[in-house]
């Protein structure tokens, strides 16, 4: 009889909930509705993520992967800036990575990645980033998550408008910020108008290897190039870059370059361009420029400075180049999957602007000009445009896909996604992000194929949303649900460095080629051993060669004997476990560089100059195994003078 | 009698599995190796189930100090093992053919029978032979050196046949391929010496 009771009770209470849930509207979500939230970032432990994100580092330099929909960072990959962590950029393998025509520039402010495509679509081979400030642009494969290779661009400042890639991975593209005189030359800053140039630089990507080289530079009229985007499928051929300072100021350009109602989006056609230069055509000019290669099998970079680049004036090619007028400043220049619309996100206007295409290449046809800048021929703004976005928002930046036909765009004043349809640019719905959003993600976004279930707003200001962390902190990103008509909002977590773009793939795409080790096999390291009875230590001059090997749980040798002041003592670590996951490290006391971490089957080399006479120790950094701590070693250092003889030895 | 002597034959020939598929595996889980390393154990070798598992298990087994896995030139079974089983197969055809010709009576597929089962259970002997050798016979200056509960040294070996917990690893010994059409030739051959027996009684004439 009591159990009764308490069932109807229950029921009772049961039904009254039921009731006071519906009676909340959808602006007042209780419990019930965020544990289900919840449950959509919740990856259980063991489980793995559904996609890959990879955010730019900006300032750091470094490019940050991350798991979606958790935000877990599973890696900071080093791209132009020294990395202590893994030795890069200060092992003597990976120095010439940063090396540039300005000598060794040990940073940058990567910003834009992209992943490769085919047809269109994502294939996961390499991921391209773009170094800001001393131009570069690098690639990274994406078996073993490294940089591979950096291309430095010549003529070119404030390499903003880049990296993005071509569908077929034919290009990648890197578009200058800054209008600079070409080549540099010693002029007065205010003869800038008319006699800067903004090199838009073509980049081949060779099919195997993914090899860069540059194909040719378009020497553009001197405004600034903000963003860029490729055309695809039926635009697959041209390229659009964003404009501003068409005012051509050299100083405060916050107002002076905020004068023109409208500025350009430059379209590029530059399959023409690429048939005009295999023709001949084009201009060889001397200039300087680094191009760094990492070798796999040598575990070993190269740098090479080349000293001329072909140049085409956009005059010499007609019908290569046209300008479509857009609203104040655009920022991004989006291209939606089908290539059909060309978004404009004029950054100090409510609204966007969508070019079309077609409307493009009819106005072409027609010859409906409305004037020329340095030759170019300027569309009529009324001809091309497709519609505008009312969007209700302020300072639209940039915009992706969710191949549905819908649209997203973020809003840094007003701190907001936008979702609206293609097609009939009514906003469809709007989410707040925490704060300042600058750029959005949605893995495949840009490419004929989005895979429209997460959105990743990357933000510029964090404020409060975690612990305080003093003035400086991260900063923070949110996650949405956009599987629904609605935006949801999931998640919000703190990213590394400053995102200023991302790339984002499914798992699938990357998983089973990621690499486990390096085959020891296949190391060609001249300096390698394969295995440990290798070991040895040569001396040639003042330059000392330790052929060291590591494996659980000890160095051979460990103890090394006739090391002499003022030597110079390179470590070369083969590290020779062929297992997953086993690392070994490698740090000298007092050593004015950084450790090295080793990967199975890798070679790295770390260079020690001994500057005092004793015996100095060194140690395996990573936590390989349960002897890591007895994983250690010492080398005596005697007088320049002294007449010790070189020795080594392990386990004597 | 003519099902029997093909079934011999058949019988036979499967032991010769053992040159293409590995007759036993012993596998090795532990929680910081969610892909488990294996050795399979081919009549003439040892290979490892992952390209580098054996280095990776002598790798982990130098702390307790286990010699390494031994190379076929280590251990004679490796040289001599194949032989027999040639032998064997070539034998047991042979009896099959003449079976065939009604030159053998079916109790000549019995002997073969018995035979391969003497020499087998040989085989397993030996087997935990290495076995229990591998896994006691200890380099005594070993970086760990565990003891049981009551004071005597602990024993790596792993089991013979089943799982056994080996510190923070389990480690699973099972047949492969190899090792179970070697079981399934040597109960064709069992069949085929009843089937003869069956034809060959002289009310089926």
């Amino acid at each position: 009889m009591k159990t009764t009771t308490l069932n109807i009770a229950a029921v009772l209470v049961g039904s009254m909930l039921i009731v006071s849930c519906g009676n909340l509207g959808d602006s007042q979500r209780n419990g019930a509705l965020n544990s289900s939230i919840a449950e959509k970032v919740y990856v259980a432990p063991g489980e793995r993520d559904e996609q890959y994100g990879f955010l730019s580092g900006g300032y750091s330099g470094n490019l940050t992967v991350y798991g979606l929909p958790t935000g877990r960072m599973f890696k900071e990959i080093p791209v132009f800036s020294q990395f202590p962590t893994s030795g890069y950029g200060y092992s003597e393998e990976t120095k010439p990575m940063l090396n540039t025509s300005f000598g060794f520039v040990p940073w940058d402010d990567l910003h834009h990645p992209d992943i490769s495509q085919t047809n269109g679509e994502l294939d996961g081979r390499w991921i391209f980033a773009n170094g800001n400030n001393t131009p570069r642009i690098a690639r990274i494969n994406l078996s073993t998550f490294e940089t591979e290779e950096i291309i430095e661009v010549p003529n070119s400042a404030g390499n903003h408008s880049s990296s993005f890639i071509t569908e077929n991975t034919e290009y990648v593209v890197a578009g200058t910020r800054f209008a600079v005189p070409v080549p540099q030359r010693d002029m007065p800053i205010n003869e800038y108008k008319g006699n800067f140039k903004g090199a838009l630089t073509f980049i081949s990507v060779e099919p195997e290897h993914g090899h860069l080289d540059i194909k040719f530079q378009l020497l553009m009229p001197g405004f600034n190039y903000d963003l860029s985007h490729p055309g695809r499928d039926k635009s697959h051929g041209w390229f659009f870059f964003s404009t501003y300072n068409t005012e051509e100021a050299s100083t405060l350009l916050e107002v002076n370059a905020s004068q023109n109602d409208k500025d350009f989006i430059a379209a590029v056609n530059w399959k023409k361009i690429e048939e005009f230069v295999n023709n001949g055509g084009g201009t060889t000019v001397p200039t300087k420029y680094a191009h760094n290669v990492y070798d796999e099998a040598t575990h070993m970079a190269t740098s090479t400075i080349k000293t001329e680049v072909l140049t085409v004036d956009p005059s010499d090619v007609p019908g290569a180049v046209y300008l479509l007028p857009t609203p104040k400043s655009p920022h991004g220049c989006d291209v939606d999957p089908t290539g059909q619309y060309i978004i404009g996100s004029g950054k100090l206007s409510a609204d966007l602007t969508v070019h079309s295409f077609d409307k493009m290449l009819t106005a072409i046809e027609q010859e409906k000009f409305d004037g020329e800048a340095y030759g170019i021929p300027i569309l009529k703004f009324e001809d091309v445009m497709a519609g505008q976005v009312k969007s209700g928002g302020l300072g639209p930046l940039h915009t992706e896909f969710d191949g549905r036909g819908n649209a997203y765009t973020t809003f840094f004043i007003s701190s907001e996604v936008v979702k609206w349809k293609l097609g009939t640019w009514e906003v469809v719905d709007r989410q707040p992000t925490f704060y300042s959003v600058g750029h959005l993600m949605i893995p495949g976004g840009n490419s004929r194929k989005p895979h429209g279930k997460y959105l990743v707003a990357m933000n510029k200001i964090t404020k409060d949303r975690y612990l305080p962390t003093g003035p400086e902190m991260e900063h923070s990103a949110q996650i949405y649900d956009i599987s629904g008509e609605k935006m949801q909002l999931l998640y919000d977590f703190p990213t590394h460095g400053e995102p200023h773009y991302a790339a984002g793939c499914d798992a699938e795409l990357l998983v089973e080629n990621s690499k486990k080790i390096y085959r020891l096999d296949e190391n060609k390291h001249p300096y390698g051993i394969n295995n440990p009875s290798e070991a040895k230590v040569e001396r040639n001059g003042k330059d000392v060669h330790v052929y060291m090997s590591t494996i659980r749980s000890h160095f051979t040798p460990d103890n090394i004997e006739g090391i002499k002041v003022g030597d110079k003592v390179y470590f070369h670590i083969t590290n020779h476990e062929q297992d997953f996951d086993v690392p070994h490290g490698f740090a000298m006391i007092g050593q004015g560089t950084s450790e090295i971490l080793v990967m199975p089957g890798q070679t790295k080399t770390s260079l020690w100059e001994p500057k005092a006479v004793g015996v100095w120790p060194f140690y395996c950094t990573d936590f390989c195994s349960a002897l890591h701590q007895e994983m250690q070693g010492y080398v005596r250092v005697s007088p320049a003078n002294a007449n010790v003889e070189l020795s080594w030895s392990v386990g004597d | 009698m003519k099902n029997a002597s093909i079934l011999m034959i058949i019988g036979s020939v499967l032991v010769l599995g053992l040159f293409i598929f590995p007759m036993w595996n012993i596998r090795l889980g532990a929680p910081q190796y969610p892909d488990p390393l294996g050795i399979d154990i081919y009549i003439n070798g040892l290979k490892g189930q992952n390209e580098f598992d054996l280095q990776n298990i002598d790798g982990l087994n130098h702390y307790i100090g286990m010699k390494t896995l031994p190379k076929p030139e280590d251990m004679w079974e490796f040289t001599v093992f194949p032989i027999v089983a040639v032998i064997m197969s070539v034998l047991g055809i042979g009896i099959g053919l003449l079976g065939l010709y009604k030159k053998a009576s079916p109790n000549w597929f019995l002997v073969w029978f018995i035979l391969m089962s003497v020499l087998g259970v040989l085989g397993v002997y030996d087997f935990n032979l290495w076995l229990v050798d591998y896994g006691t016979d200890l380099d005594p200056n070993a970086i760990m050196k565990l003891v049981n509960p009551d004071g005597t040294p602990m024993k790596y070996n792993p089991p013979l046949f089943g799982h056994k917990k080996l510190l923070n690893f389990d480690a699973y010994s099972y047949p492969r391929t190899g090792g179970i059409l070697l079981w399934i030739g040597m109960m064709c051959t069992l069949a085929a010496f009843w089937m003869g027996k069956r034809s060959t009684k002289p009310e089926n004439h």
